[in-house]
């Protein structure tokens, strides 16, 4: 569905991306990990055509969309949502998810719009009533919202751009089954960027590890999550987290740490 | 005394329905230039040569080509929205992510341009479409009917944006873009296309107020002088960006303009509004109405 193909950003003389390839399968939710500055949103920004490649391929369902203006690859079917909520507050809950479902799908109609809203909306667990506004969400009503609003513009690959800093540990499982509810019931092939690793490797199908823009590493959450230099990317910055998902791995891959 | 007093309360109540009658049209100008502002973040520093190139078109559609003024009305309106989305193509999309002075710069030289222009083309005669309503006597009370007739168009001309406003998508996209341009081409809308449509608007209602002002003022290639600045003033005092606040503002400055010409000679009006907005900018410099943030 989406084939990445040598991809390079550059900054002056900084190079934010350096020659990352991978593919992504219909149906498949591939975690994009790294630490901050890594390189996750700088592919994430030229996936859906806020950036330009400085050089690299991408092809999306057999189309070339590398340089493309955002609009025109987000009415291709890609979503996106962001890791801070950008909701507008000036519109409601329903104007915002309605906004989205107008022109993410070609201006086609006010009924399509409004039934995409409704759906997303109902998807993600936020009410559907026309007059609920922005400010009475909190940090996980907006996460939902910004979900609702890249699910309305119909979508066949979500970015999702979910970083679960600032949400307890229930709300993060929450937000974690959100996504494979979305793939599972919605057939929207995802792939989720997150800096720690917790969460992320019990959903994901493949994961993809990122540093100082280049990968590392890629496989099931399980090999990752033993690979060492994964381990000493996260060492010192998250070790906690990648052992305890390095522990969780092991586990359900079936093997006992002290066997 | 009592007799005084009476023509007093007549003359004085015919200056505060003529300043409304007046607000409207500034409020008309007001909402234009608050809407390439507020959404585009660019001043239209010659907004007012837009209503001046609309009303040489009246001139034209109307005393050279002997069309019908209800005719003519549409045709000036979508040349000035022409203008509109033309400026906007060919100005302000290559600057807008130049330095705000930049883009002032710009639009003033555009000013120039068209001011020439017009005094190459049209000549410095003043000109006038011939057409004299007449004037309504309302008791003691004197109207002129075009004056009405503009305050009503006005206003009907800035309910129409609000519906549109609200209504519809583009006017909802409108609305929301001023917030976050890169969210919006992130939903799926070409913002280029948005700030195309919203200069075209803002063009289309300086020529509703071309079509409004021609039938009170002769039109030359400096006319733009005579509400351009006052149109700037109305704005920033509302709080620039600010619909609500720019149509309040247009009031208060018409009733000036109004009750000032009432006690001495209309010149003095005007003199009045320019130093009570020198006055109000040293008590609140950000507008009547701005936000607290």
């Amino acid at each position: 569905m989406l084939v990445v193909n040598g991809l390079v950003k550059r900054f002056g003389g900084f190079t934010a991306v350096n020659n990352v390839s991978f593919k992504v399968d219909q149906g498949e939710i591939l975690g994009l990990i790294g630490p901050n500055g890594s390189g996750k949103s700088t592919i994430f920004n030229m996936l859906s055509g806020t950036l330009v490649p400085t050089a690299g391929s991408i092809e999306f369902d057999g189309r070339q969309i590398a340089g493309t203006a955002p609009h025109a690859i987000i009415n291709s079917g890609i979503g996106r949502t962001f890791q801070i909520p950008r909701p507008f507050r000036r519109l409601t809950i329903f104007e915002n998810v309605e906004l989205a479902g107008f022109y993410g799908q070609g201006r086609h109609s006010r009924a399509k719009a409004d039934a995409s809203a409704e759906k997303a909306l109902a998807m993600v667990g936020l009410p559907t009533n026309r007059h609920a506004t922005v400010d009475t969400l909190g940090a996980a009503g907006l996460k939902k919202l910004e979900l609702a609003k890249a699910l309305a513009t119909g979508p066949k690959l979500l970015l999702a751009d979910e970083s679960l800093g600032g949400l307890d540990e229930h709300e993060m499982d929450q937000a974690a089954d959100m996504l494979r509810k979305i793939r599972d019931e919605l057939g929207i092939t995802i792939i989720w960027v997150e800096h720690i690793m917790g969460v992320l490797m019990r959903v994901v199908d493949r994961v993809m590890v990122l540093d100082h823009g280049e990968k590392i590493s890629e496989g099931l959450p399980s090999a990752v999550a033993s690979d060492p230099r994964v381990i000493e990317v996260y060492l010192g910055t998250d070790a906690d987290s990648t052992q305890a998902a390095a522990a969780e791995a092991r586990r359900r891959a079936g093997i006992q740490p002290h066997a | 005394m009592q007799g005084f007093l009476d023509v007093f309360d007549i003359f004085l109540l015919e200056a505060v329905i003529n300043g409304i009658l007046l607000g409207g049209v500034l409020a008309l100008l007001a909402l234009g230039l608050n809407l390439i502002f507020g959404v585009i973040d660019v001043t239209w520093i010659c907004y007012a040569e837009l209503v001046m190139i609309g009303m040489y078109g009246m001139y034209y559609m109307v005393q050279v080509f002997g069309l019908p003024y209800w005719v003519a009305a549409p045709f000036a309106i979508l040349l000035v929205a022409a203008l509109g989305a033309l400026l906007h193509f060919l100005v302000i999309e290559p600057l807008l992510t130049a330095p705000p002075v930049n883009q002032l710069l710009a639009t003033g030289g555009v000013l120039f341009i068209l001011q020439s222009f017009a005094t190459v083309a049209f000549g410095i005669d003043f000109r006038n479409l011939g057409i004299r309503l007449p004037v309504l006597a309302f008791g003691e009370m004197h109207f002129s009917y075009s004056r009405l007739l503009s305050f009503i168009a006005a206003l009907i001309g800035m309910v129409a944006v609000y519906l549109f406003m609200t209504r519809t998508f583009t006017g909802t996209a409108i609305r929301a873009i001023a917030q976050d341009r890169q969210i919006m081409s992130l939903m799926g809308v070409d913002t280029r296309r948005i700030y195309l449509i919203t200069s075209a608007l803002g063009g289309a209602l300086a020529g509703l107020a071309a079509c409004l002002l021609v039938l009170q003022y002769d039109v030359h290639p400096f006319v733009g002088l005579s509400f351009g600045p006052i149109t700037f003033l109305i704005c920033v005092l509302g709080g620039l960006g600010n619909f609500v606040g720019g149509f309040i503002a247009a009031f208060v400055f018409a009733e000036i303009i109004s009750l000032g010409g009432l006690f001495s000679d209309l010149e003095w009006g005007y003199v009045l509004a320019f130093a009570f907005f020198i006055v109000m900018m040293f008590i609140r410099p950000a507008g009547l109405f701005a936000r607290r943030s």
